[in-house]
């Protein structure tokens, strides 16, 4: 084992070298771009041996090779980002219904309009309802250590899905941290050779693939059989952050509690910026506050249980979602509601903040404030409306750019 | 087209591969193709579909293939092609297959995905050089919804979206010439009615490596309006009337294989179907009938 300064990215494209990977079909998009790179200098130079990069013309296509080709038996990696995960989401559910073991790594970024490069979960959350599973990092390390896992979850034979493994945009992919290379061999012992068994196309056992449906009971039936394939890989999941444990010393659960135990009131959210959470549940619990952090690392499956029964006796919530369902509000939110509803000791106060949005920050004072919030509603027992955060300096600010773009129109453009 | 296997019509195979009770209409000069194509491809081939009428071929739990099957989407089946080809040569490369259980990778799209939102993916397939065959069953309109126009679609014809005096203003796309200039290592255009001129080509195709792309007019009598039993005829009159020419592009070369002399006046082919039947009812639209034929006549003049 070493140790090495890696970006994000960086940790993605280890993940995939350790993983042994044949095939990765690749499209370049900002910020994803470093880990496609990155393999494409390792197959160059030999240091990934045997394996074939291929640029396609868009995700879609991206997609369709890279579930295609995990179909006749090969282990492909593959990336994106944002706009492009979206251009290729019409394969994205196609291929989940393939029940191709096969892992792809977004690079959380916001989505247009307006157009930007910095991150919010938006992009990634499109593909909830998919069949893909998640597993979203907040640490390079984890990055690293998520892509190695999400082969295993997804070849297990009790799953076979895709994984999607997700890390945010610049907070992740462009920061460097020091992140643990786990030996080759080590690898090996915790991840097998990919069996294919009977998913894949050779001439001596033909099969038809995707074919059509006549009718809701068939279609009924594959789509039954891919949720229960998902709801699978909550216990397998287990299993493998077991396994990882024994071989590597680090634990992933699907759910990261951290101070949780005694905690009152809890912040619930996914991504980096949950590091930046436990920065303020440590101040917060030196001013003497009973707070704690939960982190859902598993999105799909959604660790229902697991959430459940850390939440049980507390008296609040704030979830903070780097996401926003035009119209809802928060998808971290209401997937909490609907997993705590009725629960008995479930905690009677859940408060949606959203925030993060296009790579804003989420500062430590925004922190105290809605640890506050959530205090108060627990007093008070009413539960304030979802609150987006944003200051009075940042209106400011974006009034401030509509009198300059005003004043270039009208005062100093061209003389009519 | 050196020592063809196929010389004379009987020396056509006998035994057919594509099993029968598809649901594709009486008549389908697709489904012709396709049967003729597959059995001198053989059962050693995995297809990979798009969108279209023939992805109702496999319907669960039943195939008329003796091989594998593939149905990806609309506009990425070349791309299927690629992930497939690529895994079978590293799985190969790595001994983790046997050579002998590789497979031919057959593109099998209507002409809506061909002509339209497939361009791009298969513009990148045979850039990459892709070793595939692709075969484009082209009926001249989006067929599998009902018929209505796409790029296929030839000038004057009546489709669903398209039923005034004058049919569809547009004019079909060249696609012949947009897959050849990409330089492949073949494109042929070929019809089930000429089914020896189709074998001699699909023969040859099978023969090369790279990217080999088909383009065959598929007379539809749903969309097209005409009796099932005269979907050869038709097919025929396609190509003695010279609006069907049957031609193939390889080493940089595009050959003409069968020059109809004499040529049949194209509203010999038009009048037989009912999307053309405007030109000539309620009375004769001479000036678009002379137009059809003098871009025909064009064609014919170009390839001197």
């Amino acid at each position: 084992m070493k140790r090495m300064l890696l970006t994000g990215n960086g940790a993605a494209a280890w993940g995939a070298r350790l993983s042994d990977i044949d095939y990765v079909p690749a499209f370049p998009i900002t910020p994803q771009t470093e880990i496609i790179e990155t393999i494409a200098s390792w197959i160059d130079s030999g240091e990934i041996r045997n394996s074939r990069m291929v640029t396609m013309e868009s995700e879609h296509s991206m997609i369709t090779a890279a579930a295609s080709a995990a179909t006749t038996g090969a282990r492909v990696f593959t990336a994106t980002s944002s706009q492009g995960l979206l251009y290729g989401m019409e394969m994205i559910y196609t291929v989940a219904g393939w029940r191709v073991p096969f892992v792809l790594v977004n690079v959380s970024r916001g989505l247009a309009s307006p157009i930007t490069l910095e991150p919010d979960h938006n992009d990634v959350l499109v593909a909830r309802d998919s069949g893909f599973l998640q597993i979203h990092c907040s640490t390079c390390q984890e990055v690293l250590d998520s892509t190695i896992m999400a082969y295993r979850l997804a070849e297990d034979e009790r799953v076979r899905l895709p994984v999607i493994v997700n890390l945010d945009g610049f907070y992740l992919s462009f920061t460097r941290e020091p992140v643990d290379i786990p030996e080759f061999d080590a690898v090996n012992r915790f991840l097998p050779p990919f069996n294919p068994e009977n998913i894949r196309f050779i001439a001596s056992r033909p099969i038809s693939e995707a074919v059509v449906v006549l009718g809701g009971t068939p279609y009924s039936y594959f789509r039954y059989e891919t949720h229960l394939a998902a709801m699978n890989a909550l216990s397998v999941y287990n299993e493998i952050a077991e396994a990882f444990a024994k071989e590597f010393g680090r634990t992933h659960m699907a759910v990261e509690a951290y101070r949780a135990e005694d905690a009152e009131i809890v912040f619930f959210m996914m991504g980096s910026f949950a590091t930046k959470a436990k920065d303020a549940v440590d101040s917060l619990r030196d001013a003497g506050v009973q707070i704690g952090l939960l982190r859902p690392r598993l999105l799909r499956p959604f660790p229902t249980e697991h959430i459940r029964s850390t939440l049980e006796g507390k008296k609040g919530v704030a979830v903070i979602d780097q996401n926003l369902s035009m119209g809802k509000g928060g998808v971290l939110h209401s997937e909490l509601a609907s997993a705590l509803y009725g629960q008995p000791y479930a905690p009677p106060v859940l408060v949606s903040f959203i925030g993060g949005l296009g790579g804003r920050d989420i500062t430590q004072e925004e922190f105290f404030e809605m640890a506050a919030v959530t205090r108060k509603a627990v007093e008070e027992r009413k539960i304030p409306a979802p609150r987006l955060l944003y200051t009075i300096e940042e209106l400011r600010e974006v009034k401030k750019l509509q009198v300059i773009a005003h004043v270039e129109r009208e005062e100093l453009g061209p003389k009519q | 087209m050196n020592e063809s296997e196929f010389k004379r019509m009987k020396d056509l195979p006998s035994a057919h591969l594509l099993g029968t009770g598809t649901p594709m209409c009486s008549g389908c000069g697709g489904l012709e193709t396709l049967h003729e194509i597959y059995d001198i491809l053989g059962e050693k081939t995995v297809f990979i579909n798009a969108a279209g009428c023939m992805t109702l071929l496999a319907v669960y739990p039943f195939t008329p293939f003796r091989g594998s099957w593939l149905y990806t989407a609309m506009a990425s089946a070349p791309a299927g092609a690629q992930g497939v080809r690529d895994a079978l040569d590293l799985l190969i490369e790595k001994q983790r297959i046997n050579p002998e259980e590789d497979l031919d990778v057959v593109v099998l799209t209507g002409d809506g995905a061909a002509y339209g939102m497939g361009l791009s993916s298969t513009s990148s397939a045979i850039d990459r050089d892709l070793d595939f065959l692709y075969v484009c069953y082209d009926n001249e309109g989006y067929g599998n919804t009902g018929q209505q126009y796409s790029e296929a679609t030839p000038h004057a014809a009546r489709t669903a979206t398209s039923k005034g005096p004058r049919g569809f203003p547009g004019y079909k796309k060249d696609l012949f010439a947009i897959w050849a200039a990409h330089r492949p290592a073949y494109v042929a255009t070929v019809i089930g009615a000429e089914p020896l001129d189709l074998a001699r080509k699909i023969e040859k195709a099978k023969g090369l490596k790279g990217p080999r792309l088909i383009i065959a007019l598929s007379p539809c009598p749903t969309g097209w309006d005409f009796k099932p039993a005269e979907s050869v005829e038709i097919g025929k009159l396609a190509v003695r009337t010279g609006i069907w020419p049957l031609k193939e592009y390889s080493n940089g070369k595009v050959t003409h294989t069968k020059v109809p002399h004499p040529r049949l006046p194209a509203e010999e082919y038009l009048k037989r179907q009912g999307r053309f039947k405007h030109l000539f009812h309620p009375q004769r639209n001479n000036a678009l009938l002379k137009e059809i034929q003098a871009r025909v006549d064009a064609y014919w003049e170009s390839i001197r």
